[in-house]
Parts: C-alpha cells; structure tokens; sequence
C-alpha cells in the first residue's frame, strides 16, 4: 500500500538505523546517546538509586528497632531477627524479654509504619499527578478524613468488634475515601485541572464536613470508645497484631500493585488531559481507575493508623527535587523514602518522652506543615 | 470501506503514478457538525456547522479564520479530542470514531496550543513520550515498568535534532523559554512517528527565525516523508507562504478552501475579518501577501 510506503520512508527519515556498522554511516554518533546521557531514566540508574534506598530502609528499620523505652543493642536485635528468620529458639546472647519487645512490639510497629508511609507517599504521588497539582495529598484533600469517616461509622455499628474487625474496616476506609475522591473528581473534571486554590478549598471543605461527622460519632460513643477514637484519629501506629497486618497486607497489595502498574500512564497524564489523549491514553477510564485505587489504598492505611498528614505532599515533591519526574522511578521512591520517613517519625513519637507515646501524626504534621507553607509563600511558580 | 480499496488501488500501481496520491485522502470530513454541550444552555450554536471538506495526503493545510471561527474545534474534532454530534470523519479510509484513542495517536500527532508544563520532566524524558502510543500493546507490563527500546531513543533523538532541542536534552521543561517549550511539544510530537501532524499555532510564542525553521522543517518532513499536515494560525502571511491549501473559515463555516491565490484576496478577507487589508504578491515567492492598512502616509517635507 502507498500509505505504507510513505510510512516507511518518514520512518527511515526519522530514524536511524540501529546496526552498528550502517549508523556511523548515517549519523557521526551512536543511536539513542545523547538522549541517554543522564537526561533520561535508565535501568541501571533506576536500580542503582532503589538499591540505595531499599538498603537505607533496612538500616532505618534496624535502628528502629533498636531505639525504645528500653534500648535493646544492636546485635541482639540481629540476633534475635535471625533466630526467628531461621526459625530457632532463641540462642545465647538474647534475653526473652528483648525477643517478646522486639517480635511482637517493635517489629509489627515498624513494619506498620512502613507499609503506611510507602502507601501515602504512592498515593500522593498519584494524586499530584491525577490532579496535576505538586501539592496534593490524601490528608489536605480530605480523602484520609473521608476513609476515617467511613471506618467511623464502621466502628460505630459495630464492624470493629466482630471477627471480621481487620478486613472490613480497611473496606469501610475504602468506601469512605471513595466519597471523597468522587467529589475531587468532579472538581477535577469541570475545571480540567484542579488550581491550588480550588484544591485546598476542596480540601478545607471535605476536611469540615467529615471532622464535624466523625465528631458527632465520637460523642455518641461511651467514653473509653471514644477517647481511643480520638488517639486513633490523630493518627498513630499502636503495636498492630500480626493478623492485622496481613489483613491490611492484603488491601495494600492489591492496591499499590495496580498503582504501580499504571506508572508510565501517570508519566503521560502528568502531561495534562488533553495532551495524554492525543498520546493515546483513554483518560477517563485511567483517572477513574487511579482514584478508586487511591481511594483503596487511603482507606485501608487509614482505618489501621488514623490520619496521618503531609506524608503523601511532602514525600513526592522532595524525592521529586532529587531525582525527577519520572513516575518510574518517582513512584517506587516516594513509597521507599514515605516507608523509611515515617518509620524514623515513629520511633521519635514513641522515644521523645518515653514511656508516653506521642501520636506520630503530631510529628508529621510539624514537620510537613512548615513545609506546606514553604511551597505556598515561595514556590508559588512551580504552581498552577 | 470503499477508501481502503481506493488506497489498494494505488499501492498497486508503479511508482511513476506519483500524481495520483494526491488523489489519496488523509481525512474525509463528511457534513460534521459540533458545539460545545452544556446544561444551562444545551441549544448553543454549532460551532462548526455542516463542514466537509477532505484533507490530502502529503499536503500542508493551513487553517486560518477570525477568532471564534472554530479553527481550534475543527483541529480538536480531527485529532478525536471531541466528537462531533453529527456528520462522518475518515482518517486513511476508515471511520475515525471506530477507532481507539491510541490507535489514533500512533497515526495522528498533535500540538496543543499551550502546553503547561507543570512537572519537572527532562526535555529528553518529554520527547520520548511521543513513543508511548507504540509502546503500550501489551498493556500491563509497558504502562508499569517499561523501557525505552533503542529504536525508541534513536527515533526521539531524530526528533529532537530536527527540532534543534538536542543541546537542551537534559534541562528541565519547568525551566524553558516558550519557544523551547514549543520545540519539545513539536519534538514529541514527531516522535510518534505520525502520517498527519495537526498543530495549532504552533508559532505562537516563536521569534521569527524559529517560526521560518518550523515552517521549514514541515514542509521538508512533507516533501521527503509525506507527512501530511494541517496548521491552524492567525498568521496569515505565515499560512500564505508555507501551507498547498488555505481553509478559511468564519462562524463556523467554510468561505474559502483553494491555494493561497483562491483564498488571500482582498474581497473574501475583508468580509471574514471585517477590516481593510492590502494584498499584493511576495517579492521572491510571487505569492499574495497582506499588509494592514497601517496609518495615512505621512507627507515627507
């Protein structure tokens, strides 16, 4: 066909050929090496910096195991990991103490406060974006107070005592969130992108109307409900059991797999609706399928660990400063970074004034609201 | 479809029958019909109204008209950014509509006419998103995790120098002049490898040098690959100099589709424009140029 003969010919003319012995012909330099010169993202550059804090996360967590009421020293903490990854008893040099804190206090804690922070941290970077906007978040944007609204009302009638208490409350979490998003989302939609002052707005308003539902909730509740409630609501990772943890496991897998599948999509709607269609995304269907994920993933951390702010704001734009735009890489870094943030966020809530605990979200909001106020007074260029 | 056949036809002829591709259609626009549909006032006017007109392969159509005239519609209807309400759209000979958003972003590339950049992508990292459209087949794994092939790179560096953008590869697109900016969009936009590339105004915010390359650089894309372009502008001497065909439109409707001669004429433009112009010919390409009536000659003592 001569539409294909005219393809080929704008093909060959705008490409080069890839063998090597033909291209120094064509072109004075190899194919692909100027664009590679670390203006765009490799696979090696991508491992190299995950490897890097993959193994930074690691190290974190040690330390946080080690840090507590009662320091525990680091070669017992290695020790007792090992006998339990090898499945011992407990060998010399570790006392059953050390092992019970660590095992079934320290360790489910940390591991909480990572699968958390990685979660907000995804799911800000998604949100930003979804919305086109650098300074989206679940907490500014009122999806955490919708999701602890749902898990709310969850535990209100009930859902919270009866054995289903660790799967169905992340899903009230989820239907929660969804409320949220899918008023974001009309937003989002009627204006085309969501400008910072709709945004936070939105925000302002969502985050009203679900603290005034949640607190109606708190004060029908008996005292002793409602005083955990409140705790809860601040956000804080008390010690989860392990049951638990695989419950929200299982939420967050689903979620954050398919999250993270979508990454080059995020790449090109980070380019604006219009632009993503003409580069053959179906945006509809991409941002409808982004915000339920999210609303997924905020609804299971939240119904766990209470709202937790600026995790998912200030996570993304700071790895975002370092490393670039790419969601490929962007994405699993944020999550990595959010996880070993708020891990290290933790230990200092429960250590600062030990033994009274401080809920972590106190801390993240100290040192994200600061950061929030930054952006607004003297970034106000890289915003819409 | 009875376009498909035409195109068989051709293909199998020799290579000498060159003059009957410009018989061959990029798009067929069949009485399309569009407006913008609202709740508060669901009968707004049509914006294009009953158009129909074919665009050639290989040739570069400028698209011109005064404001509000649906230039920027007609542009967005082509690239099936929206659907018109009534009328039939063919690209290559089969149903635009039929067709999914990313099997028509493999054949068509667009350039917006602003391009906000809000993210802090490399312009190299920009460029080789126009490869995306021919990377996501398999979808689950590509949309998540896939790379660049060299294929990919080789091409988006192709674009890159013919947009002169190379030296700018690493910088950030937050950090970019307008017409850089412009350059990377248009970059992207070859790297799709597109048969039409639909641009409006797309030298906008270019210095003349930039506005001559551009114009340059696609009408060389059209003669030796057969790209096929339509350009929406307001520059009409720009539109007059460089573009086969001119489609004025006003309101909505076509007045005039016919070379530059046909359509920059004093008569047709001042009912369009509502405003006295002067056309006389080009010095060295003999093609109508306009000038503005400008002030009364001031008498020289």
């Amino acid at each position: 066909m001569m539409v294909h003969v005219i393809r080929e010919n704008f093909l060959k003319q705008l490409s080069t050929t890839v063998e090597p012995g033909s291209c120094t012909e064509i072109l004075s330099h190899e194919p692909g090496r100027m664009v590679s010169q670390g203006s765009i993202l490799t696979n090696s550059r991508w491992m190299a910096i995950l490897g890097v804090l993959s193994l930074t996360a690691i190290a974190v967590g040690l330390i946080c195991l080690h840090f507590g009421a009662q320091p525990i020293a680091y070669g017992e903490v290695l020790r007792v990991l090992g006998d339990m990854a090898s499945d011992r008893d407990r060998t010399e040099g570790t006392s059953d103490i050390a092992r019970t804190i660590l095992l079934q206090v320290r360790l489910p804690r940390i591991l909480l406060g990572f699968l958390v922070g990685c979660s907000l941290a995804s799911v800000g970077v998604a949100l930003q974006a979804l919305l086109r906007n650098p300074l989206a978040d679940p907490y500014v944007l009122g999806v955490s107070s919708g999701a602890a609204l749902g898990t709310a009302v969850g535990i209100l009638f009930g859902v919270g005592t009866t054995f289903l208490a660790e799967t169905a409350l992340p899903a009230c979490g989820f239907v929660g969130g969804l409320v949220a998003l899918a008023v974001i989302y009309r937003m989002a939609t009627t204006y085309g992108q969501l400008p910072i002052h709709s945004l936070l707005l939105t925000g302002v308003i969502l985050n009203a109307i679900f603290s005034a539902l949640i607190m109606f909730i708190t004060s029908i509740l008996d005292p002793n409900r409602s005083y955990g409630m409140m705790a809860w609501l601040m956000g804080t990772l008390t010690a989860p059991t392990y049951g638990s943890l695989v419950g929200l496991m299982i939420y967050l897998s689903i979620g954050l797999f398919l999250l993270f599948s979508q990454m080059r999509v995020l790449n090109i709607l980070a380019l604006g609706e219009e632009s993503a269609r003409t580069l053959g995304i179906d945006t509809e269907q991409a941002k409808r399928s982004l915000f339920v994920l999210s609303a997924l993933v905020t609804g299971a951390v939240v119904s766990v660990s209470g709202m937790i702010g600026f995790i998912g704001m200030v996570v993304p734009h700071a790895v975002r400063l370092v490393i670039g735009a790419d969601h490929r890489l962007l994405l699993p870094a944020s999550a990595l970074v959010g996880g070993t943030f708020l891990m290290g966020a933790d230990t200092v809530a429960r250590t600062l004034i030990a033994p009274t605990e401080i809920p972590v979200g106190i801390i993240t909001a100290l040192a994200g609201g600061p950061f929030f106020v930054y952006i607004l007074l003297w970034r106000k260029d890289r915003l819409a | 479809m009875s376009g498909t056949s035409q195109h068989r036809a051709i293909g199998m002829m020799s290579s000498d029958s060159i003059p009957l591709l410009a018989q061959a259609h990029a798009y067929d626009i069949q009485s399309v019909r569009f407006r913008y549909q609202s709740n508060e006032s669901p009968a707004s006017r049509w914006i294009l109204d009953n158009i129909s007109f074919h665009v050639q392969e290989g040739e570069v159509l400028g698209v011109v008209g005064p404001n509000g005239s649906g230039k920027t519609s007609l542009l967005k209807v082509l690239a099936r950014l929206m659907t018109p309400q009534q009328g039939y759209i063919s690209l290559f000979g089969q149903d635009l509509s039929a067709k999914a958003q990313r099997e028509v972003a493999c054949v068509v590339g667009v350039v917006p006419q602003d391009s906000q950049m809000l993210f802090p992508f490399t312009v190299a990292e920009s460029v080789l998103m126009g490869r995306f459209p021919h990377q996501s087949r398999d979808r689950w794994i590509s949309s998540g995790f896939g790379w660049e092939s060299r294929e990919d790179m080789a091409i988006a560096e192709q674009a890159m120098m013919t947009m002169d953008i190379v030296h700018l590869a690493h910088r950030s697109v937050t950090d970019l002049s307008g017409g850089e900016r412009q350059r990377t969009v248009i970059a992207r936009a070859l790297a799709q490898t597109p048969k039409v590339l639909l641009l409006d105004e797309p030298t906008a915010f270019l210095d003349l040098q930039h506005q001559v390359e551009i114009c340059s650089v696609l009408r060389r894309l059209r003669d030796e690959g057969g790209l096929t372009v339509v350009l929406v502008s307001h520059d009409l001497n720009l539109v007059s100099q460089y573009c086969d065909r001119i489609l004025l439109l006003d309101r909505g409707q076509i007045v005039r589709l016919g070379g530059p001669g046909e359509v920059i004429e004093p008569e047709v433009l001042e009912s369009v424009y509502r405003c006295r112009v002067l056309v006389d010919r080009h010095p060295s390409s003999g093609l109508p140029r306009i000038t503005l009536p400008g002030r009364p000659l001031q008498s020289s003592h």
